[in-house]
């Protein structure tokens, strides 16, 4: 229990590294790499717990309650919100190199110029 | 290079991060010991500094305010990317946003989807309303009830039909409202740097009761303003998306 | 500073790690599946499950905030524009 949830971020960061290179299909690619990037999440939050400790909200537990940190829950926070909107560019990239290219294998488009 | 000699490739590769990474694993202080004061003295002070019980909004809105807002001018430049990337090019043609369905034969979203849809507008809007208000009591925030607020739109297509959602959210107003709230947060440091405070010093007063929508100076405005800005984009990115799916053709067919 | 506090709400600690191991490896398996599924929609359906199962894995990291936002985000945003972008993709395909 010390480390195993650091082991499943790894875990999680290699499955999505290999979608990422063994991948045919821009789309795929791009959902693979957002699976890269949970891994990141639950690597921040994991690093910030405290066994036996609340959540950091002191509405209904007096002040000096043991909590989490609260510092890497906001990092994580606002992550996922903008890393959605990031996403969504990503695809619209992809949306435009279909139209353009007319195929969506990456392996394919590197080979084409211009 | 084959597929076969990119994945033997690849396994070499990540071989090494893997033997990095368990080195580097080693040398954390395990899961649940967490040893760094930054946690412990923000969970004592934030709430006798800020009034806000929500400790988590309290970082993101005044601890750490800078941050956020590089982080939201990400999420307006994502979204303004999404529009320029999408646009009409040269050789494609949009097709008139009038009724497309006369010569397919699709069938009209049932009652039961229209009325559920329908029904759940309201509440949502509601609900995303007040969790973008009430950043300093509860967990919630800006983000969150900005993402709600979007996908009430969103309902409004599901429910009904593309012009529909066109109606609802024009352009330019979607557009007009997220520069709004981009401009509303940068605003809010810069009368704090007019102030003769540091950027994004919370400069309201303080009320008495911790948790309340008022005592918390400029964490309940911030978080307003985030809402805005994060419902305007993401209803931004999705009529994007949309448009380019019913209406953009290619060529003069 | 690590002593098991007593609130309404706490479990006990072994309870607590072992909801905790359950849903790790349930991620961990979520993640896999989502890389190795075939089809395009279907994947995006195992995306939006793994959403909501990585939000009870933050719930149970003690971080509300961030399981609201892994809600909203990962479960309706995400799928909506993957499968719009797919929409379109694939139109051009046929």
């Amino acid at each position: 229990m010390q480390f195993f949830p650091f082991i499943v971020v790894g875990w999680i960061l290699g499955i999505g590294l290999y979608g990422i290179v063994t991948s045919r299909h821009l789309i795929h690619q791009i959902v693979c790499l957002i699976v890269v990037q949970s891994s990141t999440y639950v690597l921040l939050l994991g690093v910030g717990y405290v066994t036996g400790a609340v959540a950091p909200y002191f509405y209904d537990v007096p002040v000096r309650t043991p909590a989490v940190d609260p510092v890497v829950q906001a990092l994580a926070l606002t992550d996922v919100v903008v890393e959605a909107a990031v996403t969504a560019l990503l695809l619209s990239f992809a949306i435009q190199a279909h139209k353009r290219f007319g195929t969506l294998d990456p392996q394919e488009l590197a080979s084409l110029k211009g | 290079m084959t597929p076969t000699q990119r994945r033997w490739v690849f396994l070499a590769g990540v071989a090494g991060l893997v033997a990095f990474y368990l080195w580097g694993l080693l040398g954390l202080p395990g899961f649940g010991n967490y040893p760094g004061p930054y946690g412990f003295v923000i969970n004592r002070v934030a709430v006798a500094q800020t009034n806000a019980t929500g400790v988590v909004s309290a970082v993101n809105f005044d601890y750490r305010g800078f941050d956020t807002v590089g982080e939201e001018f990400i999420l307006f430049a994502a979204a303004a990317g999404v529009a320029t990337v999408l646009r009409r090019l040269r050789g494609e043609r949009e097709r008139p946003a009038v009724d497309e369905a006369a010569d397919r034969n699709v069938p009209p979203t049932s009652g039961a989807v229209r009325m559920v849809a329908l029904l759940f507008t309201g509440p949502l809007v509601v609900v995303g309303w007040w969790l973008a208000s009430h950043a300093q009591a509860n967990p919630s925030g800006g983000f969150q009830g900005g993402v709600i607020l979007a996908t009430t739109f969103i309902l409004i297509y599901l429910s009904g039909e593309f012009l529909v959602f066109k109606r609802f959210s024009p352009v330019d107003l979607t557009d007009a409202v997220e520069a709004v709230g981009a401009a509303g947060f940068a605003a809010v440091g810069v009368s704090a740097v007019a102030m003769g405070l540091p950027y994004l010093q919370d400069f309201l007063p303080l009320g008495t009761v911790p948790g309340a929508v008022s005592s918390s100076g400029t964490i309940a405005l911030i978080s307003f303003f985030v809402g805005l800005e994060v419902a305007a984009a993401f209803t931004l990115i999705v009529g994007e998306l949309l448009e380019q799916t019913l209406l953009i053709r290619q060529g003069d067919g | 500073m690590t002593a098991a506090v007593v609130t309404p709400y706490t479990v006990p600690v072994g309870m607590m790690d072992a909801l905790q191991i359950t849903i790790l490896v349930l991620v961990a398996a979520g993640a896999t599946a989502v890389v190795l599924v075939r089809d395009r929609v279907r994947q995006v359906v195992v995306l939006s499950v793994y959403g909501i199962l990585l939000a009870v894995l933050f719930l149970a990291f003690q971080a509300p905030d961030v399981t609201l936002s892994e809600l909203t985000v990962g479960a309706v945003a995400l799928p909506i524009v993957l499968l719009l972008a797919l929409a379109k993709v694939r139109k051009k395909e046929e």
